[in-house]
């Protein structure tokens, strides 16, 4: 590789596409569905994937039986019955408690991605700890974790305790 | 593990693409001591048990980057990983993941280069010419001490591929750059002595530059020259997204005077 | 021909404006969606569902459009989350290009599909 292989740019990712039937060695979706190996920040990304497909999922269906106003009474009433057992609340506790995460750990990935509050650049000294993976991020993980179980707890508390 | 000679298990990935050889994991005991390293114990296996173990290596220093793999679950450099610090009696050498696999515990490392290169990873500058033929029309830069140190540490990377092979993007997402080809987007960008930044902008803010990163920080997490990868890309983001104030000032060429 | 055409007016935000959206529609959907919340709470839980109170919130004219700037907030960054979560799992022009079209059919159809509830909810 010099500078006479300026030209095969695009080449050389051709090259490995064709090839990387054989074994590309991708570790593919059990990349990132696995949070365990790399410390707080890809838990962090984790939440935020899955938070973030399941609450799509929940305001289409939000969506879909808010509809049911439409249809009148009955139908709003069977419509809400459906959310008042206790397999609906646990469901709903889970809603609240991953919009919780995914706003306040958004909110931190929105200041982030922005460059602020990583730290600067500097001379790296052994153990070369990152200063990007500091405390004040880590914090704000936690902080987003810690805040989504006081928001499920009281969101059961206001749905269980209605019920009875 | 005590100061005295200790057994530990060393199970290495095999396989040979070229002879349709299924994968599977050998297993070799080998005597270590505290110092021992992982390229070390590899070394020996290699030397007194199975000569046919593939393993790519140079330096024995974590300056070349050549030795990189996954050991017991996670990449590092078996040169700069001691048996001894892994706390565990069966060390699993696999090779580097999201690496098309060569042979054993070597991988092929051409799309990785081509990622940096497809960013251009050189200075930029309209009034210095990139190839001099005449010694007399070499030129130097003036740079002071701080300059210097905004890039200093993403010019520490020595290519070794662990970050590449750490992240999640890079798991599913073969047009992704990688933490490696942006952080070194970020090393050019911070450096007073180049102007492609307008350039280089326009390579990465494709569908699958640089937003494709959503700061897990697996990269730094597993960076052993404490490059930090994830604070390049983020800063990057930081001048995209106009946040972050742009006060380079390029940097003067030395007179002949000087 | 076409359908070039309608490709490229949708690639001609560069990813970094896409983010810029992703942000702002995001915080704002924080925002709308607390006080949509607080709509919930300021009586009790059960009551507040009741079919006569929820139409008496629909025929409430801010409320009507607070709940119609949730739609469409909630529905461009979550349809784009999806379509970032796509993009990285498989590349290839034509899943690329099938993808963005569905993420962007899928979008328009929820808020068509919020709409109707909320202008026949209104009785507007």
């Amino acid at each position: 590789m010099g500078l006479e292989s300026e030209g095969d740019k695009s080449s050389d990712f051709n090259t490995y596409n064709a090839k990387a039937k054989m074994d590309n060695g991708r570790e593919g979706l059990r990349g990132w569905l696995n949070p365990t190996r790399y410390g707080w920040e890809r838990v962090s990304y984790w939440l935020q994937r899955l938070t973030g497909v399941g609450l799509l999922l929940y305001f289409i269906g939000h969506v879909y039986e808010t509809s049911s106003l439409v249809n009148g009474i009955d139908a709003w009433n069977s419509m809400l019955e459906l959310t008042q057992t206790t397999g609906g609340h646990i469901f709903l506790m889970l809603v609240i408690g991953a919009s919780t995460f995914h706003t306040v750990n958004g909110i931190r990935l929105i200041f982030t991605e922005s460059g602020l509050g990583l730290g600067k650049p500097g001379r790296p000294d052994y153990p070369y700890d990152a200063t990007s993976l500091n405390y004040k991020q880590k914090s704000g993980i936690w902080v987003a974790l810690l805040l989504a179980a006081i928001a499920m707890f009281y969101g059961g508390l206001v749905m269980f305790g209605d019920a009875s | 593990m005590s100061e005295e000679q200790n057994k530990i298990k060393l199970r290495v990935y095999r396989t040979n693409y070229s002879n349709d050889y299924s994968p599977r994991f050998d297993e070799y005991d080998i005597a270590v001591k505290r110092w021992t390293t992982v390229l070390d114990a590899l070394l020996d296996a290699k030397a007194y048990s199975d000569s046919s173990i593939a393993i790519r290596y140079s330096c024995r220093m974590a300056s070349c980057g050549s030795c990189g793999m996954k050991i017991n679950g996670k990449p590092r450099l078996a040169c700069y990983t001691k048996i001894s610090e892994l706390n565990s009696h069966t060390i699993v050498c696999e090779p580097l993941a999201n690496f098309p696999r060569i042979r054993d515990l070597v991988t092929d490392f051409s799309q990785f280069f081509a990622h940096h290169k497809k960013i251009e990873p050189y200075v930029h500058n309209e009034n210095v010419p990139t190839e001099v033929s005449n010694n007399d029309d070499l030129v130097e830069f003036k740079q002071t001490p701080e300059e210097v140190d905004k890039y200093l540490q993403f010019s520490y990377c020595i290519k070794c591929g662990l970050c590449y092979s750490a992240c999640p993007t890079v798991a599913t997402d073969a047009k992704f750059p990688g933490p490696q080809a942006l952080s070194q987007a970020y090393r050019y960008m911070a450096d007073n002595r180049d102007d492609g930044e307008k350039k280089r902008f326009k390579i990465i803010d494709e569908r699958h530059g640089i937003w494709r990163c959503h700061f897990a920080g697996s990269c730094s997490n597993v960076c052993p020259k404490g490059v930090d990868p994830a604070l390049g890309i983020q800063l990057l983001k930081g001048h995209l997204m106009g946040v972050s104030k742009h006060d380079k000032k390029i940097a003067r060429v030395r007179t002949k005077e000087e | 021909m076409r359908r070039t055409s309608f490709k490229m007016t949708l690639l001609k935000l560069r990813e970094s404006q896409i983010m810029k959206i992703h942000y702002l529609t995001g915080i704002c959907a924080v925002f709308f969606v607390a006080i949509h919340i607080l709509f919930r709470v300021v009586m009790p839980f059960g009551q507040s569902l009741e079919y006569q109170n929820v139409i008496a919130n629909y025929h409430n004219i801010y409320y009507v459009v607070l709940l119609e700037l949730i739609l469409i907030f909630v529905s461009i960054h979550g349809f784009n989350g999806l379509r970032i979560i796509l993009l990285e799992l498989k590349q290839s022009d034509r899943w690329e290009s099938i993808m963005t079209i569905l993420v962007l059919a899928a979008m328009i159809g929820i808020i068509a599909y919020g709409t109707r509830t909320i202008i026949v909810g209104s009785g507007l």
